[in-house]
């Protein structure tokens, strides 16, 4: 049986996805920082599916005990999905560092720390897949959300190299970027309906493309092509929009 | 702030809306004063789960036990009757009763104390729940049964999200063999056939019909009946429905992405899909073996389907009428509806079974529903049916009525003063869950 380890188990996103790699049989580690959230989650997937999951605690930011936590894992996963993030608040964001450092501590660097203890485990293994949700927002900074943005575009060239060091190892990195999303960070904004998806439609995405060893996902297909259009606006007129 | 509406599409409010993961999350939403209502999945036609302050239970979706032996699922209210299908239907369990979509959630679905194509044998939803916890205002948790509280249970039973906001509830569901149903649909030329049709298949244990409501004179009232059971393993005929009787092939998916626009539906096309859709099936009666998704939820295979009534919206109108005044009444009410030539292709005839419940909307006799594009016309000829629904001492289903005033649901309502005050005490006389419908049939201020 393969095995999903999930960060950030506890996310609408997350949520969905292990209903989804429950369904198709696989068993599950969830990770999370608020075990009190996450013990509902478990339970919950399973009366759905009678599927193994297990529950461990883990904190994105404290970066020491990244190794610790992983080497703890009784079961070495078959695929590394990494959802946490932290939106954070743009505006809050320009005058108070803290904000802004957690905004990056979280998307990033939190990120990269523990997916860097994965991808040494995975290319020894010269296997197992990495799945790193990050976001449109990285495209391109836009004045509205530029701190989360960069720190998202950060992560996503960190997921670029990284497919490019494993590929020779035989393990896979696939990046996600779901644009617009009906989870608990976006339910009281009006989003265009067309344009967004549902937890449920992420969650196939990621798995459906993890099967095909996807590299780049877009979870509606119109973003690949609306980032395309936003990335190639010149600057000299970019920087006068209001977006 | 942002736009939203119910399925009707009418009325679109502007509101604040935010959900909840835990009922220590929505104790807070609640600790803050001025009145809210609960919104599951907008399945309900009109405006009862809308008001400026929506709380949604969507994301209060988790299973919380299922019990092997006896089928008894409890699960938190925001989880939706297709989750459950699709989770138990491949292990040989269904629900005890389901409404014409399944993309309803469990919390709605008692709240609206909806019905099947099985009332006349099963009764509606709320009559097999088993126990519920609500919270009320204030925050406390009241765990209710048709024995322990059973008095705030009957009202939150078909109460319309008026008592609290239900958190979770246990139900028993339904042993099934396989995920197939087998069906005999029965072509009838009139009103009178129909009518006949249902009093001959009270012993199926699913019964509804399709009926024309465009068709005037010699053909008003032809219909075709769907009458089903869950078919059991030895009547699966084909090989590839044997092999695994319980997993069904999904079906085609749908999706109507763009609003069309409102001239799309009108008299003629609807006539036109009536004409087919009655014509394609040849007279008498047929068998077949079908997929529980197909027998159920038929229109569920065309996302947002809504969308074809375009930006106006639509409503259905739908009422019952005791069945003492059966085919007399039903005979007046849709020669007025064909007269009209306003109805639409999607009208649903059912025959129910006995009901007495608080404030539920179901009783024995003929319901009638019917989706009308939103129009002043459309409205005037409401204000007509209502008089004629009352004067048999019928009444209105609320979960999909926009626009109903409050005379008419006192009228026709036995219960709505008792309602009405019981709502208050348990609200110490403040208004704490309040929903458009709600304030416009009088039982909130």
């Amino acid at each position: 049986m393969k095995n999903v380890l999930i960060l950030g188990a506890t996310s609408n996103l997350a949520q969905a996805m292990a209903k989804k790699f429950a369904a198709e049989g696989w068993s599950l580690s969830l990770a999370a920082r608020n075990m009190e959230l996450l013990q509902p989650v478990a339970s919950d997937l399973q009366v759905r599916s009678k599927a193994e999951v297990q529950t461990v605690e883990f904190d994105a930011t404290d970066f020491p005990s990244h190794q610790g936590f992983y080497d703890s894992l009784t079961t070495k996963p078959d695929a590394v999905i990494c959802v946490f993030g932290y939106m954070g608040d743009q505006l809050i964001a320009r005058t108070d560092f803290d904000e802004v450092r957690k905004t990056i501590d979280v998307n990033y660097t939190g990120a990269v720390s523990i997916l860097n203890v994965v991808a040494a485990d995975f290319e020894k293994r010269g296997h197992g897949s990495i799945v790193g949700i990050s976001s449109v927002a990285g495209d391109r900074g836009r004045q509205s959300n530029y701190i989360y943005g960069s720190a998202k575009a950060g992560f996503t060239a960190y997921l670029a190299g990284l497919r490019n060091r494993l590929f020779k190892s035989g393990a896979h990195v696939m990046t996600v970027k779901p644009g617009f999303c009906r989870t608990k960070m976006t339910e009281s904004l009006e989003l265009p309906a067309a344009l967004t998806a549902s937890p449920e439609q992420v969650a196939n995405a990621v798995f459906h493309g993890l099967e095909k060893r996807r590299n780049v996902v877009y979870t509606l297909w119109m973003w690949r092509w609306i980032m395309l259009v936003v990335q190639h606006i010149p600057e000299v007129v970019f920087k006068r929009l209001e977006m | 702030m942002r736009k939203i509406s119910d399925w009707g599409n009418y009325p679109v409010i502007e509101a604040d809306v935010g959900g909840f993961d835990t009922a220590d999350q929505l104790r807070q939403k609640l600790g803050k004063p001025g009145p809210v209502i609960a919104f599951g999945n907008g399945r309900s036609y009109g405006d009862a789960s809308l008001q400026e302050n929506i709380l949604l239970t969507r994301r209060f979706s988790k299973f919380l036990s299922f019990d092997e032996a006896t089928g008894e699922l409890c699960c938190q209210a925001g989880v939706l009757l297709s989750e459950i299908l699709d989770v138990f239907v491949p292990r040989g369990w269904f629900l005890p009763v389901t409404p014409g979509t399944k993309l309803i959630t469990v919390g709605g679905a008692i709240a609206a104390d909806v019905h099947g194509k099985n009332h006349h044998v099963d009764g509606s939803f709320g009559q097999h729940v088993l126990s519920m916890d609500v919270m009320r205002s204030d925050g406390s948790v009241m765990t209710c049964s048709p024995t322990e509280n059973a008095e705030f249970f009957n009202i939150t039973t078909g109460g319309m999200g008026l008592t609290g906001i239900i958190l979770t509830a246990a139900f028993r569901l339904r042993k099934i063999e396989t995920a197939y149903i087998r069906e005999e649909t029965v072509r009838a030329a009139n009103l009178d056939e129909i009518m006949d049709g249902f009093e001959a298949s009270n012993d199926w244990t699913y019964s509804v019909a399709w009926i024309d409501c465009l068709a005037k004179g010699d053909s008003m009232g032809r219909s075709i009946m769907m009458r089903g059971e869950h078919a059991k393993t030895v009547e699966l005929l084909n090989p590839s429905h044997k092999h695994a009787p319980l997993k069904p092939k999904s079906g085609i998916k749908l999706d109507i992405p763009v609003m069309f626009p409102n001239f799309a539906l009108n008299h003629w096309t609807m006539q036109a899909f009536n004409f087919a859709y009655y014509n394609m099936c040849r007279p008498g009666t047929h068998k077949s073996i079908v997929d529980y998704n197909s027998y159920f939820y038929p229109l569920d295979a065309i996302g947002n389907w809504n969308r074809i009534y375009g930006k106006r919206g639509f409503t259905q109108y739908q009422f019952v009428i005791p069945k003492e005044a059966g085919r007399e009444g039903m005979r007046n009410i849709l020669r007025r509806i064909t007269d009209s030539g306003l109805g639409s292709f999607l009208a649903v005839l059912k025959l129910f079974g006995e009901q007495e419940s608080f404030i539920s909307f179901p009783m024995a006799g003929y319901t009638l529903a019917l989706d009308f594009p939103i129009s002043l016309k459309a409205m005037d000829l409401f204000k007509e049916l209502d008089a004629m629904v009352a004067g048999y001492g019928g009444r209105l289903y609320l979960a999909k009525d926009s626009r109903m005033d409050a005379a008419m649901f006192e009228k026709t309502y036995p219960n709505a003063d008792d309602f009405r005050q019981a709502i208050a005490t348990l609200n110490d006389g403040e208004t704490r869950f309040a929903s458009l419908l709600s304030k416009r049939i009088g039982v909130t201020s």
